[in-house]
């Protein structure tokens, strides 16, 4: 698979990118079965920019997520390079990834309250990040966790320090985990679908809230997502994932207007918005595939009303029509 | 409307006591008809479990399904949406407020003119957001489809023969889908499979409690495509609860926003979407997330979370959070004004002569 090797080509040509990944794979193995869950992923994350990560249920976005801070299980295989901030990610032991998640990268999630522990206070669990990796004092660390709290913005914050996580409201416990998150100056957050739970006036919220602090501290942020909304109001850059493959990358207002991959494009006419009342919805017939066998061919082809015989061949390599974008397709157009 | 076309529309053998019910009110009669419903959890605590507060979950809601129509309900968390759901549907006893469906009392008996709990339940279907949950894993999806018909009194053969025709109905080929267990299907299949077991019954009703929530996007187009054909074909009407704005405005007829156990603004889906009375109708739309990052915002539509329906505001609930709340709003509860065309809301803002310096703005 030569081809898959190939890089993509990216709009950011930044000197030195905050994220690297190449040909990144993931397979799950057990007894039974080899899941592929992650088949050659390439992707270049600029400092300070903001890429969203778009696809459906077991399209591997996550598990991407989760290999840029080495969280996976013992039964998944990593290959392929990863490098956050100058440094391998795989070659890292135990000990140096202690130093390195937290204050490199920081990652929050969908459920703040699995994130959370239940047995300490907001105020104990941020301080305790920043006395484990900048050596202060407990009472700077406190000093710390109420400045955060202000930052992202949770009123009456002296109080809320020593409040216990199941004493917040579902919008405020987002909210202390992404301090917790930023408490020692993260260059890179990763946000794995933090908004979904959320009601849809306090998702716009946390949403807001994400871009402001991003733009304030200049982070970059890898944002994973199922939502075309919250990209359209968070991203720079989208890549769309299917079946362990970016099929699509580019910016995001462009990708909005114009998907160049079928799929994508059958995403956005299934995604019901305004102004659709009284039509038939297109729909994307099928299911993604089983990820049990590596795809040797187009893992979109089933399900592609475009699809012909050359796109069982192999799998298509990226080309790029146009530079900053490119697309998994074989019907796009070269650049 | 739908009611008369639905029994050749079925198609299906007719036996005693599952036979497509007919309409009886007549097309103007409210297939269902909710008044003052309430329903108060207490919270026990204690040695001796002395109630030291109550959950208003829902206080005292009313409104109409017409007949054909898709009544879409939504609003956040706590709203008591769900609660609703359970009264409508009567998995729980309301502590008041009366249910009439097709101009019959729920939950009377016979003689006194109304109709049984067993006969209402069988009208009214109900198909949940957890597809997985809500199926017997050890029951083949025949099985589970032909179960109801079968307590229903109709025979085992007869009912497994109406359960092939109602999963081709769905899109299911009988042939190989009929004998497979809940977990060799994918989401959208199972959930196509929980709206052919709420059809197995031949019900006028179907409560459908966030059905799309938990699929992805390319198989909820498809869910939502088949929800609407089988309106047509079976002459359906559908209660639609959700929280997705978008896919409530592609579905409903009418739409209903209910805050903190409330009911804040009903009307027409136009009207809701283009002319949203209630600052809380409007900060809801504005919420929703834009496809277009040419629009981005700055400023989120409202701050804070849903206040905690144990001790809601006095006055009008919304007003913790209104920017436009005054001093009436917290003497006195909104009443319902009507802003035309079937089209009302609880704010003092809509209702002229209320108090408010903004009243009557926004009456017809």
């Amino acid at each position: 698979m030569s081809e898959v090797m190939e890089r993509p080509m990216t709009a950011t040509a930044n000197a030195t990118p905050l994220v690297t990944l190449r040909d990144l794979s993931v397979r799950f193995v057990s007894r039974d079965a080899t899941m592929h869950a992650v088949n050659g992923v390439d992707l270049d994350l600029a400092a300070g920019e903001v890429l969203c990560i778009l696809g459906e249920s077991g399209s591997g976005k996550s598990v991407t997520l989760r290999a840029l801070m080495k969280l996976l299980p013992k039964t998944a295989r990593v290959t392929g390079r990863i490098e956050v901030a100058g440094r391998d990610v795989q070659a890292m032991s135990e000990r140096q990834l202690q130093d390195f998640r937290g204050s490199d990268v920081a990652m929050i999630f969908q459920e703040p309250m699995t994130a959370l522990d239940p047995v300490f206070t907001i105020g104990q669990q941020i301080a305790e990040t920043v006395v484990r990796h900048e050596g202060v004092s407990r009472a700077a660390g406190m000093a710390r966790a109420l400045e955060l709290l202000e930052l992202v913005q949770i009123p009456s914050a002296k109080r809320r320090l020593a409040a216990f996580p199941h004493e917040l409201s579902g919008g405020l416990r987002q909210r202390a985990m992404i301090a917790v998150a930023l408490a020692c100056k993260p260059k890179l957050l990763l946000a794995d679908e933090p908004t979904t739970a959320l009601d849809a006036t306090v998702q716009i919220q946390v949403l807001l809230l994400l871009r402001k602090l991003q733009e304030q501290l200049g982070m970059g942020v890898i944002f994973v997502t199922h939502d075309l909304g919250v990209a359209g109001e968070i991203a720079d850059r989208v890549a769309v994932m299917y079946a362990g493959r970016v099929v699509e990358e580019g910016p995001v207002a462009a990708m909005m207007r114009g998907p160049l991959h079928p799929y994508p494009r059958g995403l956005l006419g299934a995604t019901v918005h305004g102004g659709m009342r009284g039509q038939r919805l297109t729909t994307i017939p099928g299911a993604p595939p089983s990820l049990e066998m590596l795809p040797t061919a187009c893992s979109f082809a089933p399900r592609c009303a475009e699809a012909e015989l050359a796109c069982l061949a192999g799998v298509p390599a990226p080309r790029s029509p146009v530079p900053g974008r490119s697309a998994r397709c074989i019907k796009v157009a070269a650049g | 409307m739908a009611g008369t076309a639905l029994a050749p529309a079925w198609g299906m053998s007719a036996s005693p006591g599952t036979s497509p019910a007919l309409d009886r009110g007549g097309p103007a009669q409210p297939l269902l008809l909710l008044s003052g419903l309430k329903k108060h959890f207490p919270i026990r605590s204690g040695l001796f479990g002395a109630t030291v507060a109550t959950v208003r979950a829902v206080d005292g809601v009313s409104f109409a399904v017409r007949k054909g129509e898709t009544l879409g309900i939504v609003g956040e968390s706590g709203c008591g949406k769900s609660t609703t759901a359970r009264l409508l549907m009567r998995l729980m006893e309301p502590d008041a407020g009366s249910m009439v469906f097709d101009g019959e009392g729920v939950g009377q008996n016979a003689q006194t003119g109304g109709i049984t709990l067993k006969e209402y339940r069988r009208q009214v279907q109900m198909v949940f957001q957890d597809s997985y949950a809500s199926l017997n894993p050890r029951l083949p999806i025949e099985e589970s489809i032909a179960f109801a018909p079968k307590v229903h009194g109709v025979s085992a053969s007869e009912a497994r023969g109406r359960a092939h025709e109602i999963l081709a109905a769905v899109g299911l080929a009988p042939a190989s889908f009929a004998r497979r267990y809940p977990h060799e299907l994918s989401g959208g299949q199972r959930q196509r499979v929980n709206i052919a077991r709420a059809l197995a019954l031949q019900p006028r009703l179907i409560l459908l409690d966030e059905p799309v929530s938990a699929l992805d996007k390319s198989v909820e187009a498809q869910v939502l495509n088949l929800l609407v054909d089988l309106k047509a074909k079976f002459g359906l009407t559908y209660v639609f609860i959700s929280h997705d704005l978008n896919v409530v405005q592609y579905i409903s007829d009418r739409v209903l926003v209910m805050y903190l156990g409330q009911v804040v603004e009903q009307g027409p889906v136009e009207a809701i979407y283009d002319r949203p009375a209630h600052p809380y109708t409007r900060a809801l739309l504005a919420s929703r997330p834009s496809m277009d990052p040419g629009m981005r915002r700055t400023e989120p539509p409202l701050t804070g979370d849903p206040p905690n329906p144990i001790n809601p505001p006095s006055g009008c609930r919304f007003r913790t959070r209104c920017p436009f709340a005054e001093g009436i709003c917290a003497e006195r509860e909104p009443v319902h004004s009507a802003l035309g065309g079937g089209h009302e809301a609880a704010c003092h803002m809509a209702e002229p002569g209320s108090g408010h310096s903004q009243a009557g703005r926004l009456a017809a």
